[in-house]
């Protein structure tokens, strides 16, 4: 295996009173917090610009075994334009698919400004060889995904190996070019919010643009705390080392509710700048749908049947 | 090859995101324009002819006019509190007993929005407080005690405790429903009637308690509240036919009393003031003790007896923790106490406010650092933004008297032993807080931390069944848990302490 490269600036040992280095989460602490953040009461109109940031900032995704051309033909339109009768709703950020999908992704919505993200590195579980990984990468990034999902080694990570996970994004990160590399820890595997932490400081280390709670297979996904726990570690190295990082939670959120308490997180933690699809993103199918309906409820001030909005 | 790309681009990041108001409705609480004393389970007009304006903290507007008991009234109100005693309450099957507490607690639940928007409107603490916190562990308070009141042999094996009569309550403002049920709950459950008085500024959580206590089918007596100001609190200390006195409030005012008392035989427990460290080790999960750092000195403005408002942090992280104090403080939302969104709420009253400000200046005098995050106090209403000082010396005021503020001294400690020695360098014990991922540290410190509570990463979590109490000027005797009986009964045999 080859040596983790020289540290970036910022993660070499310290030498000067500081931060411990990975540092540790106390759950007790995380969760409360998330749940006093979960209590704020977001109403009227900074309501609907939550609805619409979340619009903007959501990767609309579909990853079944069934996806097919006129699946993700269809989830396209849906993400150009989510909600046919009211123009003003914004187009989503980006569509998620996997590889064998990228092109008709690519090729439906060339000329808009949704992007196409592509999960990659044998998504779900990441249990494939190191070249396999890279090949992927490199195949997606040649058909037009403007993003890769990348998944990182639990195996290596829960065993200790370290430096194996650390290679390897650096390799993928590589091999993604101009791409932006979303790097997704499967926090739902790693037991504890110590082990969320280090892995988002590794990922973050390893040149990630982007970390990512889930890939939407496990359970638990991306859950309140979990993502606080995320947000945490970036803020540490961003006024460490200045380095800006993104992050996206998926799975599991299904509720415009939950998206608003998502955005206070968000916001509460590391403030407005984050408050954009370029450093923010949903990774969400149903969720869509529901922030569609809650946007006209609050024009409206009617709710209106799920038979309204599109299904696709 | 690389296919041709043009990156696309992302819609801009919001320039602001202000949360609209999400005031709770105020229509829950219907407001009396008068509430006479509360003796013998009738409101009676009070002897004094006295009534005075109660306001809220947050816009100075008048809530109702509330009677302040003089001598007479007091005297009315142990008569009614010695008859319910002698005449069933003390002998009342102790399973009985325990039902009426329940049902106590029941109601207490069942009117907790009414009780919660009540007391952020006459106290002007957030209401995301008061319907998180205080109302929920008042009525767990009295859940707690209801379970003991026909278990008390269990409590106390071969002790024989009985009930001590007539207990004389005094209550702060900081906490103005909390503190009646830590003290009206043992009272009752141990078989005691009690006259409460609650403080000057807050008494209107007291008078709706008392429709509570109608409602629940207390029966006459029982519990009587007799609302107005010192004299009406001394009126108690000092009245013949009390049995034992209760008293929460301030070290000045808890030794004027203990002095009062000194050779009447009365029993005595006081809960006076604090002033608490918080001890940040460098191992700590600093976000954590973060959280629980704001938690412990600006939850509820200060107005904590108990809160952390020395923050002892390992000079090796002194400056991380502080740029992420500082940077904390700026997501405070200080403002409507009923504004589900509001962190931080009203200063008491105008006394308190005043007496904050002098320590504050006190502080900058003595050259200590001041930090406040930018933040607009509203014009209307006594308010003061969360702060805190660096540079601060053992020796400053600001390190040594209670502020019963949102303010926070910071100093440094090099090793544990320093820790303690700072820690415990204070005429007060009430509490401390130690923030370590090391348990065998936890408990080397908490062995020696002269406090009657030490949190051990965490502050301010408080539990019907753990007692709280004092070491040195913060006061003697237990509330809460099996210990919080105790200062309500004698024991065949035995005195116990406090008297």
């Amino acid at each position: 295996m080859a040596q983790a490269p020289v540290l970036p600036r910022g993660f070499e040992l310290p030498l000067e009173p500081r931060l411990p280095r990975i540092g540790s989460v106390d759950a007790v602490a995380l969760e409360e917090r998330a749940a006093t953040l979960a209590k704020r009461s977001i109403k009227k109109e900074s309501k609907l610009q939550a609805f619409e940031l979340a619009v903007r900032m959501m990767d609309l995704t579909t990853l079944e075994g069934a996806d097919t051309p006129g699946k993700v033909a269809a989830l396209c339109s849906k993400a150009v334009r989510p909600d046919p009768v009211d123009r003003s709703v914004p187009s989503v950020a980006a569509v998620c698919v996997y590889p064998n999908l990228v092109p008709t992704a690519v090729a439906r919505l060339r000329g808009t400004s949704v992007r196409v993200a592509s999960v990659a590195t044998g998504f779900p579980s990441g249990h494939v060889p190191l070249e396999s990984k890279l090949a992927e990468v490199r195949w997606v990034v040649e058909q037009g995904a403007d993003e890769v999902d990348m998944v990182i080694d639990r195996g290596a990570f829960l065993s200790g190996r370290y430096a194996k996970v650390y290679d390897e994004v650096v390799k993928v990160k590589d091999a993604c070019g101009e791409a932006h590399l979303k790097v997704i820890l499967e926090t739902g595997e790693l037991g504890t919010y110590d082990n969320v932490r280090r892995a988002s400081l590794l990922a973050m280390a390893a040149g990630a643009d982007f970390i990512k709670t889930s890939t939407g297979k496990i359970n638990p996904a991306a859950t309140l705390p979990v993502m606080l726990c995320m947000l945490e570690a970036i803020r540490d190295v961003h006024e460490e080392t200045g380095r800006v990082v993104g992050m996206k939670p998926a799975g599991g959120i299904r509720t415009a509710k939950q998206a608003v308490q998502h955005l206070v997180v968000l916001h509460e933690t590391l403030g407005l700048q984050w408050l954009t699809p370029d450093l923010y993103r949903f990774g969400a199918s149903s969720l869509l749908n529901d922030v569609l309906m809650q946007i006209r409820k609050q024009k409206t001030g009617h709710y209106q049947s799920s038979d309204y909005f599109t299904k696709d | 090859m690389a296919v041709e790309r043009t990156q696309k681009p992302l819609t801009p990041a919001l320039t602001e995101w202000e949360y609209a108001p999400a005031p709770e409705a105020r229509e829950i609480v219907s407001l009396q324009e008068r509430y006479g004393l509360f003796i013998g389970g009738e409101f009676v007009d009070p002897k004094s002819k006295e009534w005075v304006s109660t306001i809220s903290p947050a816009t100075e507007e008048h809530l109702a006019e509330v009677a302040y008991a003089d001598a007479a009234d007091v005297d009315l109100a142990v008569k009614a509190a010695r008859a319910a005693y002698e005449n069933g309450w003390s002998a009342m099957a102790p399973a009985e007993r325990a039902k009426v507490i329940f049902r106590i607690a029941r109601i207490v639940q069942e009117r907790s929005r009414e009780l919660a928007v009540l007391e952020s409107l006459n106290g002007g603490k957030p209401i995301r407080e008061s319907r998180d916190v205080d109302v929920p562990l008042a009525a767990a308070h009295f859940f707690y005690y209801a379970g003991w009141a026909d278990k008390l042999e269990y409590a106390f094996p071969n002790r024989r405790p009985k009930p001590l009569g007539v207990a004389g309550q005094i209550i702060p403002w900081n906490f103005p429903l909390l503190m009646l049920a830590w003290k009206i709950a043992p009272a009752l459950a141990a078989g005691n009637t009690v006259v409460l008085k609650p403080a000057e500024t807050t008494p209107l959580t007291a008078l709706l308690f008392a429709d509570i206590c109608r409602q629940a089918e207390l029966p006459a007596g029982v519990v009587n509240i007799v609302t107005g100001d010192g004299r009406a609190g001394a009126a108690l200390v000092q009245h013949e036919d009390v049995d034992k006195i209760a008293f929460t409030g301030s070290t000045e005012v808890g030794k004027a009393i203990q002095r009062e008392l000194a050779g009447t035989g009365k029993k005595l427990t006081l809960e006076l003031g604090g002033k608490a460290a918080n001890i940040v080790f460098d191992d700590a999960a600093l976000d954590g003790a973060i959280e629980g750092i704001v938690n412990g000195i600006y939850f509820n403005q200060g107005h904590v007896c108990c809160a952390g408002s020395r923050l002892l942090v390992q000079e090796s992280i002194y400056e991380a923790t502080v740029a992420k104090l500082k940077r904390r403080l700026e997501t405070l939302r200080l403002g409507d106490p009923l504004d589900k969104n509001t962190d931080v709420g009203a200063i008491n009253s105008k006394l308190q406010l005043d007496k904050i400000t002098e320590l504050v200046e006190s502080g900058k005098d003595e050259g200590a650092e001041i930090y406040q995050p930018p933040c607009r106090l509203p014009e209307k209403g006594y308010w003061f933004a969360p702060t805190v000082f660096t540079n601060v010396a053992q020796s400053h005021r600001i390190a040594q008297e209670e502020i019963f503020g949102p303010v926070l001294s910071v100093m440094t400690f090099r090793t544990p032993e320093e820790a303690v020695e700072k820690a415990n360098n204070t005429p007060y014990g009430l509490s401390a807080g130690v923030w370590t991922e090391k348990g065998s540290r936890i408990l080397w410190m908490a062995e020696r931390l002269r406090a009657g509570v030490v949190w051990a990463n965490t502050f301010n979590r408080f539990d019907p069944a753990s007692p709280f109490g004092g070491y040195k000027e913060s006061g003697f005797g237990r509330e809460g848990g099996r210990h919080g009986l105790e200062p309500y009964l004698s024991f065949e045999g035995s005195e116990s302490w406090g008297g």
